[in-house]
């Protein structure tokens, strides 16, 4: 029984490294991505003035997953920001899904079901979620 | 003013946030939005929508740090997450059909909450607690590297009402746009009487995972704006990386004070906003 217990421990760590290395890699890029995106916007449209005082909300081509992907490929400054905001709220959802690869790999069933309910619910979220509007 | 003083003034202000945030372990969430829509006189869904992205990055980065010190409980994160992130999505739904007043007060009522949290002293953490068989069988009593050296087991207690509290952790996240580090920690601190070390970084860890699952729905609701967020979430990161670096030298004590009245301060202003209706 001890001895499955410190087998736990040691892949359980050895997982929440891979997660923190996931985590630092998948923030350093988004900002990255964020700051080029954002250099890009204000070189262009840096003079205009600022009102977020009145809400709007955002075009279409800025709030759908195809939307900022097809405005980042077109080089606006904006598409860009976005994109790297999408790719920093997936860094969590990607920490889940490797997590269900781990406690799988442990053949923890329960906590792969427990993981799974998480995922799913991040995933309707990001992609399902747009359509409840 | 235009842009580029607008995107430089919020970064500054974002920095600060960041860098209280991360001294005073009181997160730098609370003081965005406030900061956002009381000085920059930005709508109150966009603050959240920006504050929500920013959430996720200092709570990745932070968490990317703790995991290998070997105190957070993956196991109690993940099965508490199911709770956050259906809890996140249930508030950031709510949050459309609220009007921005009422989200002012809301708000204004959490800072105080907080504010008054974090000046209240902590009860004595007990040890030696006995096996709670919902707890045991959910595999979540742990082992963590103590003061003393060595490891120090620990029995988790009350999961039902732990799991209740992360609900509504969750929920005041989406809704408001928040870490809601404070409520996790005490869901998990006091609820579950998991040691405090512990459940500080496992609430780190926690934020992010449900900050994205409110943040899809912002994002999808058109609530996230590309050039408010840019300063707000690279504002923040930088902040709370200089924050972080610091802390081990840093007397928090003062800063503390200074900080949790700051708070409520600025809780005071948002209901007055709220209340009268300069939202």
């Amino acid at each position: 029984m001890a001895e499955t217990a410190d087998q736990h421990g040691w892949t359980d760590q050895k997982l929440e490294n891979i997660v923190g290395n996931l985590l630092r890699t998948g923030v350093s890029l988004a900002a990255l991505v964020v700051f080029v995106g954002g250099i890009i916007y204000l070189s262009r449209h840096g003079r205009e003035p600022a009102n977020y005082r009145v809400f709007q909300g955002e075009p279409s081509d800025l709030k759908t997953i195809p939307g900022i992907i097809r405005s980042a490929l077109g080089w606006h400054g904006r598409g860009i920001i976005q994109f790297g905001l999408l790719l920093l709220i997936a860094t969590p959802v990607f920490r889940v899904a490797l997590c269900i690869w781990g406690f799988t790999a442990e053949k923890d069933r329960m906590y792969t079901l427990f993981t799974t309910i998480v995922l799913i619910v991040l995933l309707y979220s990001l992609l399902g979620s747009g359509s409840a509007f | 003013m235009n842009h580029l003083e607008f995107t430089l003034l919020v970064a500054a202000g974002s920095f600060v946030a960041g860098l209280l945030g991360s001294l005073t372990g009181l997160g730098g969430g609370v003081v965005l939005v406030p900061l956002l829509t009381l000085f920059f006189k930005v709508d109150i869904r966009y603050a959240i929508g920006a504050s929500l992205v920013s959430v996720i990055a200092t709570s990745s980065g932070a968490a990317a740090a703790y995991v290998k010190e070997g105190f957070s409980n993956i196991r109690i994160g993940m099965f508490l997450e199911i709770a956050t992130t259906i809890g996140a999505l249930a508030g950031a739904f709510l949050a459309a059909f609220i009007s921005t007043r009422a989200l002012a007060i809301i708000f204004g009522v959490m800072l105080l909450y907080s504010a008054y949290l974090s000046r209240k002293p902590r009860p004595r953490a007990q040890r030696n607690l006995p096996q709670d068989p919902l707890a045991t069988r959910l595999r979540m009593n742990g082992d963590f590297p103590s003061e003393e050296g060595g490891m120090r087991h620990y029995n988790v207690q009350r999961v039902p009402a732990g799991f209740s509290l992360m609900f509504g952790a969750g929920a005041l996240s989406g809704l408001l746009g928040i870490g809601s580090g404070a409520v996790k920690v005490l869901a998990m601190d006091q609820a579950m009487k998991i040691p405090f070390k512990v459940s500080t970084t496992t609430s780190n860890f926690m934020i992010g995972v449900t900050a994205a699952a409110s943040a899809g729905v912002y994002l999808n609701r058109g609530y996230v704006d590309p050039g408010l967020a840019m300063p707000v979430m690279l504002g923040v990161l930088a902040g709370s990386m200089v924050g972080a670096r610091i802390l081990m030298k840093a007397e928090t004590k003062i800063l503390r004070v200074v900080f949790s009245v700051v708070i409520a301060v600025l809780g005071l202003q948002m209901l007055y906003k709220g209340l009268t209706g300069g939202i």
